[in-house]
């Protein structure tokens, strides 16, 4: 069978601000019919773009792409009336019914009226909306938005489905029915479909990938071809006695090294085609520690193909130096009891019970709408609590928030940095908010610039930075005032693994040197980085502790050795299955 | 499987648009709200008439011709008379701000007013208002000429006076401003609804990202434009039939021409101010930038420069041509003559004529810059 959708030399370029993008750069791949193929890579790696070349809404600078056996840039119309494509905000109308909504694109794809009912039962089923059709779309959750955008591009059942990321900012409930709904398009009806993710576990779900990196196609083939590269490469290290931080610290950036990452109760450590671990382990101080061999993952692929051109970089070596002075003495630094907080009648942050020790990393994992940021907000001091006490750095948050927030740094979800302000201005100004001196100021300017690989930067304004480097800079504008405890708001959200990884190295640094760190995210991913965690949902926390505890929970004879995503899971439908029986 | 084709797709489109004004109260509040606004506002507050204007009267001797003057004053509503016993007074009266204007007899104008060469009043007037300032100069230079005209012709004299004024006030012969502002309202309402509104919900379709799902389906560029022109053609007309039912009805502002002859110039506004609507678009796909863009380039030239509230005839040269290129203007003309003199068809054809190339322009732009493309 001929492919359903092939690109050949793909280029196309942005120009914005004055700044070239080279968006896509000679992207050529075949997508086969009757199954997944996943579009994968990090946010700027031009996924969204290609995916907007098949639908027709963009003209490429050179090379072709054909959908169906149609030029997809000449013959857009005609494209467009054979496939199905939900775009990244799902498209939907906010002030429109479940039903006015499908009502319009069942206009627009001329479906007959006679054939409605049919095709509206089939997709209420299959996407669980049928009793929520009157409910305006904007009030639906994030899961139910994105299956009702599927449902909208599904009106008409197209040859080939293109979906650009339908799993961001999703809870990961609601991204496992999204998968199993399509499965089942895939067997059922036989559709193809293109599927773009950042979250590279998605990629052991298709049947196919195409990894995109910086606009150029890293590899492509079944995913399982790129795992089986790394056979015999992935470890499991542990060494009673000694914390996994500072064994991830120790093995980071030594020779033939690929990747070490805290995973909850051992480190795990992906080494080079041509290493031994035993060497690799010794070279790295650790020549006691235990390694027992893991499944090599599809992340360890990608890593590995990045490492060829990104050498591991040193980050978090001058970390001590952002250490304040008054890191002394014990007991725990954040005290949280009974926190609630209401917006009209609905409880945000619903009894929030936590405490937070000196040099800790703790982290609060939920989805989108659990509580995190509205909880982080109160031990900012930037918004009061309807109920409940707050303690940071021994200080009430009711009556010394200026004086805590003297204390803490924070670094928000969208980075926060003045755009058109240079690298260097952003961190005097944020120095200069926190009240620090002409002499101290050259001083962490020098040190950030320094630590946070910024110097060749210096002048540019920070809108002009790539994302990885926003968050560097938002990081270094968090650490100017040498605060106590870091607060971080969904820090590593959309930037590429590699970035990912130098920002957890600094913050383990940090951690080390004995600031305490509180981070949000949702990536299940990163909370097997943190010493201890709180599962957040509905405004409550469903349960704390050790990472390998929580994932205990979920621990069942059929799924010996659960992921954090399963224990996830398994609570959130505990807590749901609870208050309907209540 | 057979597929529903333009017709059907239009008619979704449509019944959207539809259902998205109804409810985002962004769009009922510039298509219902800001109309009935302006017009209580111009319909009752906005006068540029001088009424009651505070005037101090002072008289430094006091006789029977010196009251008799100041009570012919009194005796008229454009003045709010004060009267005052010394010029530093009402000096101060008037540096305060409490009165707008002074009205000074010498001593002996009783004396000279029996002489051939007359007898000197001296006016005073706060020029910092420059538009009420004239009109109470008007008035009483006007309300002199009354007074000596009677005086004189108790006293068995004859005013000599070569000319005889003989005035006459067509169209607006109450000269209400109301009767000029509130016609003017439908032009400015349009401009709202056809070029703010639109060219709000276009960047919305933009910034909510559902313009690219929208751009996906089978629907032509022209069908996603058509059903845009049609929802809010409709919301614009509706805001026409309520000015004018509003002028008619509750400001009692006379409509001498024809209503049909109305509504086909305000449709070609209308056409226009959609075109001008849907350009900005094109160029600004954010709400914020879209509404400012359409707020500086059509609303505010209607308001200022159309000839709605300042007469174009009394504008410096260079701005008398800048106005030109504001649709609005030629509406504006038309509305006015419609409703106070009639269908004057020398007026309504050529500023017509206007209405129907601005509308091509506008909509012709916009045909040539929406491509179903997202770059």
């Amino acid at each position: 069978m001929s492919p359903v959708l092939e690109a050949r030399n793909l280029a196309l370029a942005f120009t914005a601000g004055g700044r070239t993008i080279q968006a896509l750069d000679g992207v050529s791949f075949a997508i086969e019919p009757g199954r997944v193929t996943g579009l994968i890579g990090p946010d700027g790696a031009g996924k969204t773009t290609l995916m907007r070349l098949a639908a027709g809404l963009l003209v490429p600078n050179a090379g072709s792409i054909h959908v169906l056996d149609l030029d997809a840039t000449l013959d857009s119309l005609a494209v467009q009336a054979a496939l199905g494509y939900m775009p990244q905000r799902f498209g939907l109308y906010e002030d429109l019914t479940v039903q006015e909504n499908l009502d319009l694109y069942a206009d627009l794809q001329g479906v007959p009226r006679s054939q409605r009912a049919e095709r509206y039962g089939e997709l209420m089923h299959m996407t669980g909306l049928a009793p929520f059709t009157r409910r305006l779309a904007g009030r639906l959750s994030g899961g139910m938005k994105q299956k009702l955008g599927l449902a909208c591009t599904l009106v008409r059942a197209p040859r080939l489905l293109l979906l650009d990321e339908p799993t961001v900012g999703v809870d990961p409930v609601s991204r496992r029915e999204l998968w199993v709904i399509v499965d089942r398009l895939v067997q059922k009806e036989g559709m193809s479909v293109l599927l773009s993710t950042a979250y590279l576990d998605e990629a052991e779900r298709c049947a196919a990938v195409v990894l995109l990196h910086e606009g150029r196609v890293l590899d492509q083939g079944p995913p399982t071809a790129m795992s089986a590269r790394m056979v015999g490469r992935t470890w499991a290290v542990t060494r009673p006695g000694q914390r996994n931080r500072d064994m991830q610290a120790a093995l980071d950036g030594q020779p033939g090294v690929v990747d070490a990452l805290v995973q909850g109760e051992h480190v795990r450590l992906v080494i080079a085609a041509d290493s031994d671990v035993a060497q690799v382990l010794s070279h790295a101080g650790l020549p006691q520690a235990q390694v027992r061999p893991l499944p090599p993952r599809f992340e360890d692929g990608f890593i590995d193909l990045l490492r060829r051109s990104v050498p591991a970089g040193s980050a978090g070596r001058n970390m001590d130096a952002a250490v304040g002075a008054g890191n002394a003495g014990d007991g725990p630094v954040i005290r949280v009891d009974g926190l609630r907080r209401r917006f009209g009648d609905f409880w945000a942050v619903d009894g929030v019970s936590f405490q937070v020790q000196r040099g800790e990393i703790f982290g609060l994992l939920g989805a989108n709408g659990a509580g995190k940021s509205t909880t982080f907000r109160m031990l900012c001091g930037l918004l009061p609590a309807s109920a409940g006490s707050l303690q940071v750095a021994g200080l009430d948050l009711r009556h010394a928030a200026s004086t805590a927030r003297g204390r803490i740094g924070y670094m928000s979800q969208k980075f926060s940095l003045y755009g058109n302000l240079s690298v260097a201005q952003n961190l005097v100004f944020f120095s200069s908010a926190y009240g620090l001196g002409r002499r101290a100021q050259q001083e962490r300017l020098a040190w950030a610039l320094a630590e946070f690989e910024l110097t060749a930067q210096t002048d540019q304004l920070s809108a002009d930075l790539s994302l990885g480097y926003k968050q560097r800079l938002a990081m270094a504008c968090a650490l100017m005032h040498r605060p106590e405890i870091l607060f971080l708001d969904e820090p590593t959200s959309g930037v590429d693994p590699l970035a990912r990884r130098e920002f957890w190295q600094r913050i383990n640094a940090l951690a080390r040197a004995g600031v305490t760190v509180l981070v949000t995210t949702h990536f299940m991913e990163e909370a097997e980085y943190c010493d201890r965690l709180a599962i957040m949902a509905a405004g409550r926390i469903l349960a704390t502790g050790e990472p390998g505890a929580i994932k205990l929970l979920a621990r069942t004879a059929a799924n010996p050795e659960p992921s954090m995503e399963d224990a996830f899971i398994h609570l959130v439908e505990g807590n749901a299955n609870k208050e309907k029986a209540a | 499987m057979k597929r529903g084709g333009a017709s059907m797709r239009l008619a979704g489109l449509v019944k959207k648009e539809f259902l998205q004004i109804v409810r985002d109260p962004s769009s009922i509040a510039i298509a219902f709200v800001m109309p009935i606004f302006l017009l209580i506002l111009f319909g009752y507050g906005v006068s540029l008439d001088a009424d009651h204007v505070p005037v101090a009267l002072v008289a430094e001797s006091h006789s029977a011709d010196t009251a008799d003057f100041f009570a012919s004053l009194e005796a008229s509503h454009y003045f709010a008379p004060i009267r005052m016993t010394s010029m530093a007074e009402a000096d101060v009266a008037l540096r305060q701000g409490r009165v707008n204007a002074i009205v000074h007899l010498r001593e002996n104008f009783a004396e000279r007013l029996r002489r051939p060469n007359g007898a000197p009043i001296q006016v005073i007037v706060n020029g910092v208002d420059a538009n009420t300032a004239r009109l109470a100069q008007g008035y009483v230079t006007g309300a002199w000429g009354a007074w000596l005209t009677r005086w004189a012709g108790q006293r068995g004299m004859d005013l000599i006076t070569p000319v005889q004024l003989q005035q006459r006030v067509w169209f607006n012969s109450e000269l209400r401003s109301r009767n000029y502002l509130v016609p003017g309202l439908v032009a400015i309402i349009m401009t709202l609804i056809g070029a703010l509104l639109t060219a709000l919900v276009m960047a919305r379709e933009w910034e909510r990202g559902t313009m690219e799902a929208l751009l996906v389906t089978p629907a032509t560029m022209n069908e996603i434009l058509l059903g845009k022109l049609f929802a809010y053609f409709a919301l614009g007309t509706g805001g026409m039939l309520l000015t004018v039912g509003l002028a008619v009805g509750l400001f009692d502002v006379p409509l001498r021409g024809s209503f049909w002859v109305l509504w086909v110039c305000a449709s070609l506004f209308l056409l226009a101010a959609l075109g001008m609507g849907l350009t900005i678009s094109t160029l600004a796909r954010n709400q914020f930038v879209a509404g400012q863009i359409a707020i500086i380039a059509t609303f505010l030239p209607a308001f200022l420069l159309s000839g709605f509230i300042f007469d174009i005839d009394s504008m410096p040269p260079g701005v008398q041509v800048v106005t030109h290129v504001i649709v609005a203007r030629y509406f504006v003309a038309i509305v006015q003559t419609l409703f106070l003199a009639g269908d004057v068809w020398s007026v309504v054809l050529p500023n017509a004529l206007a209405l129907v190339l601005m509308a091509a322009i506008f909509l012709g732009i916009t045909w040539h810059k929406s491509r179903k493309r997202l770059d």
